[in-house]
């Protein structure tokens, strides 16, 4: 068990002129941690993972791993396992063979090693499978044979990286929940990348949102969702996606498709110029027909998922060519009967309204 | 792999005329392979007068074995043999480590000036054998070495192919699978051996095996570092039988290249069986 600390670590790949991989990340881990970092493709995120796991040089800044500088220390030596999205498993093994190897290597007795194989099958319920290689193995139990790889190390750190992106999708929520509660009941600090912002919200005690290579936000999962402190981690977390609408603010009042929106005098003052208002589709209320001055819309799209649904609609009038900016997102109940092409008529909670900097996409903060 | 299964696919859709062309050609390919071998065989059952009768009789009448005990008899036959499986085995093995672990530094290690030295294997690749002969017939000479094994084997333990065939092999397996070796804390040799090599083992006995033949088949250097059966290999051995009798007796020398053939079949049918199974093992676990 360990801290980790990325001291405004970077990364640059060839060619001069690339903005870098990594871009001076700090980020402060606390032992015992589940953190996640997670962000579009191409963000930096597992080249994060890479340089803790020290599978990549550390260009600029440093990484401490319970304080102790990690440049020059060798993967090997960083006592730091690791899983990866392809489990990486050794195919010309069998599954207890994989989860001694690193035992083995760390001249660890054979009577300590079997009953630590022995114990992380039990957790694992791969008791049947040890005599078994991989390639006679599903998806699923393949999975489980990477993490018990890890875990049978007991390291300082596990690297996890999007362990779960090649199961299934119900097989993936059992396994999210599973590993959350290893790592729970294992207390060993743990960097977690995934680009799928379900599976961070659910799993991490913090969570790391990266873009282009910079950390935007490092926070618990509900501060994430309910104070992005920017446009980019407003629309990034959050599943369906937050509606976000730019306006310029005259008279304490933002201009929503239509619909005035009183915004904070305060907040408003601290914009440059104009600002954007975000309103998740749980702060959106059907109204009454009669209800003249709400906004009116005619329905696109609806994703009926059973206890509640998600409808997409827009300003009558309004075509597809405005795209993504023009819709909004509403999440109704099941109750709520709406069908495409209906016209309804909805008001935000004006309480919860998200308020940003058009200019900078910063959270405006009075 | 997959290319062959599509074909055999597609054999089966075709029309009878075209599967009449495909076995047709692999007639004549199968052929142009099996009649000189056949034509070995005959021969060195066959009594002297009978080899250069016309026309040519397919089938031996009557088959002798004389040519058999004859080149047993008329040189030191096992003498040969026993220089062949030295020169063989030792030039195999240390081709085959050399090349193992010079592809491996050359693919996984991480070194400064990797790119040029791998430059200079490829480069040493392209010179011609027969080039560098002489120089090295004048070396070895120098030192005294003629007439002995090492003068026969360090000239030819050079591996410039086993080192770009295992490279590339090792350039192919999955990153990450190294890379979870290394975190789990293999040093270089263990990785080598417990992780590389075992998932390139089809690629590895492929090159055993070409080097294997190669080496026992080897003729010029031999030839040129060898006056008699003290360390002269089975081919230069049959050379001598040639040249013993003025006019060249074929019964014996067929039956001698038969002999000299059935070590390396042997080997090659053990071995190809491991080769399949290796690549059918891979082809099934994507």
């Amino acid at each position: 068990m360990a801290t980790v600390y990325f001291d405004a670590a970077t990364r640059r790949y060839a060619g001069v002129h690339a903005a870098p991989a990594v871009d001076a990340i700090t980020l402060d881990i606390e032992d015992g941690e589940f953190l996640v970092l997670v962000g579009p493709s191409g963000c930096g995120k597992s080249t994060t993972l890479r340089m803790l796991a020290g599978l990549e040089p550390v260009d600029d800044g440093r990484i401490l791993v319970d304080g102790h500088d990690q440049a020059g220390v060798r993967p090997r030596d960083r006592d730091i396992a690791m899983v990866f999205q392809s489990y990486a498993l050794y195919p010309n093994m069998t599954t207890a063979q994989n989860m001694a190897f690193a035992l083995d290597n760390s001249r660890t007795p054979k009577a300590q090693i079997r009953e630590r194989v022995a114990e992380a099958a039990k957790i694992l319920e791969l008791e049947d499978l040890l005599d078994r290689k991989p390639g006679q193995m599903s998806g699923g139990q393949r999975q489980r044979v990477a993490m018990g790889r890890a875990i049978v190390r007991q390291p300082k750190v596990f690297c996890m990286d999007e362990p779960l992106s090649n199961l299934d999708a119900k097989l993936r929520v059992s396994t999210r929940s599973q590993i959350a509660g290893l790592q729970r009941r294992l207390g060993i600090t743990t960097v977690y990348v995934t680009h799928d912002q379900v599976e961070a919200m659910t799993m991490g005690h913090r969570v790391a949102v990266l873009r282009d290579g910079r950390l935007q936000q490092v926070d618990a999962p509900e501060v994430l969702y309910d104070k992005p402190v920017n446009t980019f981690v407003a629309a990034f977390i959050g599943s369906p996606a937050i509606t976000l609408v730019e306006s310029a603010v005259s008279d304490g009042r933002a201009d929503l498709h239509g619909l005035a929106v009183p915004v904070d005098r305060t907040l408003a003052a601290a914009a440059t110029d104009r600002v954007v208002v975000g309103f998740r589709p749980e702060s959106w209320r059907i109204v009454p027909e009669s209800d003249d001055g709400a906004l009116q819309l005619t329905v696109e799209l609806v994703e009926a998922l059973g206890s509640e649904s998600f409808v997409y609609a827009r300003r009558p009038g309004t075509d597809g060519s405005g795209a993504e900016r023009e819709r909004v997102t509403i999440k109704t109940e099941k109750r709520a009967h709406v069908e495409v092409g209906d016209v309804i008529r909805v008001r935000p909670v004006e309480s919860e309204a998200h308020l940003f900097d058009a200019g900078t996409g910063e959270r405006l903060v009075g | 792999m997959s290319a062959r299964a599509h074909g055999a696919e597609a054999i089966s859709h075709r029309s009878p005329l075209k599967t009449v062309a495909g076995y047709t050609g692999m007639v004549l390919v199968l052929l142009v392979i099996a009649v000189p071998l056949f034509w070995i065989v005959i021969t060195s059952l066959k009594e002297r007068q009978d080899i250069y009768v016309r026309p040519a009789q397919w089938f031996p009448q009557p088959a002798t074995t004389a040519n058999y005990s004859d080149v047993t008899t008329r040189i030191p036959f096992l003498d040969y043999m026993r220089n062949s499986i030295v020169i063989t085995g030792v030039l195999s093995m240390s081709k085959i480590v050399l090349g193992v672990l010079s592809a491996y530094a050359l693919s996984l290690l991480r070194f400064p000036g990797r790119g040029i030295v791998f430059l200079v294997v490829i480069a040493a690749l392209m010179v011609p054998n027969q080039i560098t002969v002489i120089s090295n017939y004048a070396l070895v000479a120098q030192l005294g070495w003629r007439n002995t094994f090492q003068g026969i084997i360090i000239p030819l333990a050079g591996v410039a192919f086993g080192t770009f065939l295992m490279r590339n092999q090792f350039l192919n397996l999955p990153t990450e699978i190294i890379e979870a070796a290394r975190l789990d804390g293999a040093g270089p040799l263990k990785l080598l051996w417990r992780v590389v090599l075992p998932m390139s083992w089809p690629t590895l006995v492929a090159f055993s095996l070409i080097t294997v033949v190669n080496e026992w088949n080897e003729y010029l250097w031999p030839f040129l570092m060898s006056d008699d059966e003290r360390t002269a290999p089975l081919p230069v051995g049959l050379t001598l039988l040639q040249n013993n009798d003025g006019v060249t007796n074929w019964g014996p020398v067929m039956a001698g290249t038969v002999l000299a053939m059935l070590p390396v079949l042997v080997l090659f049918l053990v071995l190809q069986r491991q080769m399949i199974k290796g690549l059918t093992a891979g082809a099934v676990k994507s």
